[in-house]
């Protein structure tokens, strides 16, 4: 199929704003009065507060006030609060101060007498799970949905640690087919316990918030991944309707899963401004990007995968111990589960997850949640089965690789298609493969070449959202888009699909966006890679309505029936005589004199309340089209990526070079080439920080963060990753998206962390690590056949 | 190593980076607006983007405080403020720094040229602001002014680098949606070489 815009590269709108900074993120408003807060965060990582003492601190000369626990909603645990009279973490805020700059307000924190009872704290999962051990929250120490308290006896305990099949209870369980049978079936059957580290999302743009009330209602420039999906929900934490508040992230410096939604930072300005009577600014730094900014849940686990002669995976039973951090979290276990479930399609799979706190800083979505821990994991397993097998590591993928029929998760539902075969062979041939495939092991001094290649998976796709665009009678074409721009360009590119469908000239489009007053459509969250696939359906919902009234009104003005016109070069005109028909520009200004639902006066009852008040702020402005996706999707929409590793590692210093990388993407048709190529090779930076770089530490003694910073966090730099990546693409239509467009942005780093992983296990000659990070101690270590300084299940390593 | 950098100046870099690196609540208490006891604001005349500033500044001030909080300049963002992100990277005498970890103080009578300052007058873009567009490198924007200005001190330099290069020189501007290969991509076509 053939498209003017979908498949072809366009110049977002806002990208000029950055390369010229005038792109204005939170931090770089200003109002006038603006005063100016900083937080108290917690010194202990586990207490109550007994007593707050600020007298000397208001005294202080241009301090405006304080504001605590006491002063916002209170929410029941495990939910994150806007500030806390319990911190559960190293960094939790208790409290904030507002004064006219930030130099008095901190001298004011130090005024502040906060009065602490340290309460018990753990920071490993294991820890908290042994007989009397320390629970990170009063309430309890596990998370199945419900706050639980959950120890086991020391002898399920040791043997967990020791790499045995755990014997303890799992609060969650979920299965599908005959394990036992498919064991039974097994040529090979492998046993390894594992661990992922959790570590901070460290997005460029620390979360500072402004906000102010006027006229009522409640201004907030904040920094979140989505748009119009924050609104209800920050709305609610702030206590108002949703249609009081204004939410402007027109810029979004980065979230990778951790700005998400309406988090509880963005709402402490708008509660403090209230209750001062003045705009107020808090600007997060570093250090504190780091406590509220999010990170990624941590894996303990075991796992026993059955492998047939051929090479199919017969049955994997796992089993999850999450660190969960201080709050509600945990769905990377089962997500971890589910993605097994649908990369390999084994006819049998368990999983049972023990979800437990520990005083550490909050986790929630990163890039690819449970999927790409275990990407990183499984992947390498998967080749050790091929070894003893005798099966190449690109055969055992292609035998076991899901197509249209493929089949997920505990309900084994469908999928809309997949073509992972066609991406592993397309791969292979770019990466020449089996050429490549032979340099595996050879040595030049201390360095030794590592083959790999490596799957990644995450659904990608969701549907129901609404879209919205107007057509005004200067003959404009006006897409009001609700997705979030969060550095992927999916709130403009998706409004390409109705550019497509209505035959009009790009030039003549303008997207609306970032700013809730704009009239923006209830939009899915910018998260789980479905921003592709769901708004290229939205939009092209409202673009097909929009075509309709464009045709009813050309048979209501120039005779005849809707039927005979058609849409085209801007223009509504009679199939067969181009010349019988009406500009956009006249469509507009007659839909706006016929009113109803052509004008937006009347619009469908079954869109969401956000997209019902954007509509009647645009009303009477020109033709409207506006429709809620209902279109049909038979399941699953999935995203995949594979990738292709060749690397240099040096047995002397434990530090390796990723030499060549090539990922492909199967995510149906390509919409924007070059910004599929920015994620495949983005999230394979975000890859190569998972297998060998990243990872957060706390001292147990002390539960205190190790590397609150860039620099000891470690995200990839420049020198960390290949100065140039191959990408492409297998772009075959998926059928249940307009354009045939999925989503990518998870799977994308999957593929990459699982590719360098069974790269450094191949040039070890098959070694497994199943941890991650794999530091260069961790090489020496290995090829000096010395223990490691850290057991099995050890977390909190350097 | 950069002619223009020499040893001397290479340690004075250091001793205000240490200054600006402590905590991030003695950088608070350091560089707020209102005067400390002992610290005088002095009217200095700054040399930005080719246009004289008249600007109070305190001595302990940095010159990212300075361009985002007095001047507006907010092209210039600040990451961590500490010397480890270079999304505040700005051009000193067409030699890139971070801005977080100098003194404003120190750049007197030099020529500071900020993200701002790059764009001509009558709209059109740099070079090298068009060919980051052209390679659609910024992902979400955040480091694109440090990246960009890093290039702009590349390029006075080197005006044809090598990919490793622009790689090496670009090294001190973490990118956290990892958007390196669009940059370094985006680096070659500004100076002229094929990608």
């Amino acid at each position: 199929m053939s498209y003017t815009y979908i498949g072809k590269d366009f110049t977002p709108p806002d990208i000029q704003g950055k390369v010229t900074g005038s792109a204005k993120f939170a931090e770089d408003y200003t109002v006038d009065g603006m005063v100016y807060a900083r937080l108290y965060t917690s010194p202990m990582p586990h207490a109550r507060v007994t007593g707050i003492d600020a007298a000397a601190a208001l005294a202080i000369e241009g301090v405006f006030g304080i504001l605590t626990a006491d002063d916002v909603p209170s929410v029941d645990a495990p939910n994150a609060p806007v500030l806390t009279n319990e911190p559960v973490y190293v960094g939790d805020p208790i409290l904030a101060v507002a004064a006219v700059d930030e130099k008095t307000a901190e001298n004011a924190l130090e005024r502040i007498q906060v009065t602490l009872q340290p309460l018990p704290f753990t920071t490993d999962p294991t820890q908290s799970l042994a007989p009397a051990g320390p629970s990170a929250r009063v309430e309890g120490n596990v998370f199945p949905r419900e706050m639980q308290q959950l120890n086991w006896s020391q002898q399920e305990l040791d043997r967990f640690r020791a790499g045995g099949e755990p014997t303890g209870a799992a609060p969650t369980e979920w299965s599908y087919g005959d394990l036992e049978a498919g064991f039974d079936n097994s040529a090979v059957i492998l046993e390894e316990s594992f661990v992922t580290t959790g570590y901070a999302h460290m997005s460029m743009e620390p979360r500072s918030v402004l906000s102010y009330w006027r006229n009522g209602r409640c201004h907030v420039h904040g920094s979140t991944q989505s748009q119009s999906f924050v609104v209800p929900f920050l709305a609610g934490m702030l206590g108002i309707p949703a249609k009081d508040l204004v939410y402007i992230s027109e810029y979004c410096g980065g979230g990778f899963g951790s700005k998400i939604a309406a988090y509880p930072v963005l709402a402490l300005p708008g509660h403090f401004s209230k209750k001062l009577g003045r705009p107020v600014m808090l600007r997060i730094t570093r250090e504190e990007e780091y406590y509220v900014g999010s990170a990624r849940v941590g894996f303990q686990g075991w796992l026993k995968a059955g492998f047939k002669a051929d090479g199919s995976v017969a049955a994997v039973d796992m089993y999850i111990v999450q660190d969960l951090g201080a709050r509600r979290a945990g769905g990377d276990a089962s997500s971890a589960g589910g993605a097994v479930s649908i990369l390999y399609q084994p006819d049998a799979v368990r999983l049972r997850d023990v979800p437990v706190f520990t005083n550490t800083t909050p986790r929630g979505a990163q890039r690819g949640p449970g999927q790409n821990q275990i990407a990183a994991i499984f992947e390498p397993i998967l080749d050790k089965a091929a070894r003893e097998l005798n099966i190449d590591p690109v055969d055992i993928r292609r035998i076991n690789a899901p197509d249209s029929s493929a089949t997920l998760n505990a309900n084994q539902g469908p999928v809309t298609s997949a073509y992972m075969k066609e991406a592993l062979d397309l791969g292979a041939d770019l990466f020449n493969w089996t050429q490549r495939k032979k340099r595996s092991g050879q040595r030049k001094g201390s360095v030794v070449t590592g083959i790999g290649v490596g799957q990644g998976y995450h659904s990608a796709g969701a549907n129901g959202f609404d879209g919205l665009l107007r057509i005004t009678p200067d003959g404009k074409i006006h897409f009001h888009s609700g997705v979030g721009n969060l550095g992927t360009y999916s709130y403009a590119s998706t409004t390409r699909t109705a550019a497509e469908v209505l035959k009009c000239n790009w030039d003549n489009c303008i997207v609306h966006h970032g700013n809730s007053d704009l009239h923006l459509p209830w939009s899915s969250y910018q998260a789980g890679s479905n921003t592709t696939f769901t708004h290229s359906r939205a939009n092209y919902v409202a673009a097909m309505d929009a075509i309709e009234k464009m045709r009813e009104i050309a048979a209501t003005t120039l005779g005849g029936t809707a039927a005979d016109y058609e849409v085209a070069d801007e223009r509504v005109f009679a199939t067969g005589d181009a010349s019988r028909g009406l500009s956009f520009a006249e469509v507009a200004t007659a839909a706006i004199k016929l009113g109803g639902r052509y004008s937006g006066a009347e619009y469908p009852d079954d869109i969401h309340e956000v997209t019902q008040r954007a509509v009647q702020g645009v009303a009477g402005t020109g033709l409207i089209g506006v429709a809620k996706d209902n279109l049909p999707k038979r399941g699953t929409a999935p995203g995949f990526a594979v990738a292709f590793a060749e690397i240099e590692l040096d047995l002397e210093t434990g530090k390796h070079e990723i030499v060549e990388y090539l990922a492909v993407a199967e995510c149906g048709t390509v919409v924007h080439p070059l910004g599929l190529a920015g994620q495949l090779r983005g999230g394979a930076v975000w890859g190569f920080g998972m297998a060998s770089l990243e990872r957060h530490v706390y001292d147990p003694q002390n539960g205190l963060p190790a590397n609150v910073g860039f620099y000891q966090c470690k995200p990839p730099t420049y020198l960390d990753v290949p100065s140039k990546m191959q990408t492409a693409a297998v772009d075959i239509a998926d059928p249940d998206s307009p354009m045939g467009a999925r989503g990518i942005g998870e799977p994308a780093m999957g593929c990459a962390t699982a590719a360098v992983m069974c790269a450094l296990s191949d040039a070890l000659g098959g070694h497994l690590f199943n941890r991650t990070p794999v530091t260069p101690d961790t090489i020496i270590n290995h090829v000096a056949e010395r223990p490691q300084a850290y057991g099995l299940l050890s977390i909190n390593t350097f | 190593m950069n002619p223009n950098l020499s040893r001397r100046r290479f340690i004075k870099g250091v001793i205000a980076s240490s200054a600006a690196a402590a905590t991030s609540s003695a950088w608070y208490s350091a560089t707020a607006q209102t005067r400390s006891a002992g610290s005088v604001e002095r009217l200095l005349i700054l040399n930005i983007n080719g246009r004289k500033r008249p600007v109070d500044v305190l001595p302990q001030e940095t010159l990212a405080y300075t361009l985002r909080y007095k001047l507006g300049l907010t092209g210039t963002k600040i990451g961590c403020n500490r010397g480890e992100c270079g999304a505040c990277t700005v051009t000193v005498d067409d030699v890139s720094h971070y801005s977080c970890s100098m003194l404003t103080h120190s750049v007197r009578g030099r020529a500071i040229v900020t993200v701002e300052g790059l764009q001509a007058a009558n709209g059109d873009l740099h070079p090298i602001q068009q060919a980051f567009i052209d390679e659609l490198a910024p992902q979400c924007g955040f480091c694109t002014p440090g990246q960009i200005m890093a290039t702009v001190a590349l390029l006075k330099e080197n005006p044809l680098p090598t990919r490793e290069e622009a790689r090496q020189a670009l090294s001190g501007n973490l990118c956290r949606c990892g958007a390196y290969d669009h940059y370094l991509n985006a680096v070659m076509r500004a100076s002229g070489q094929t990608t």
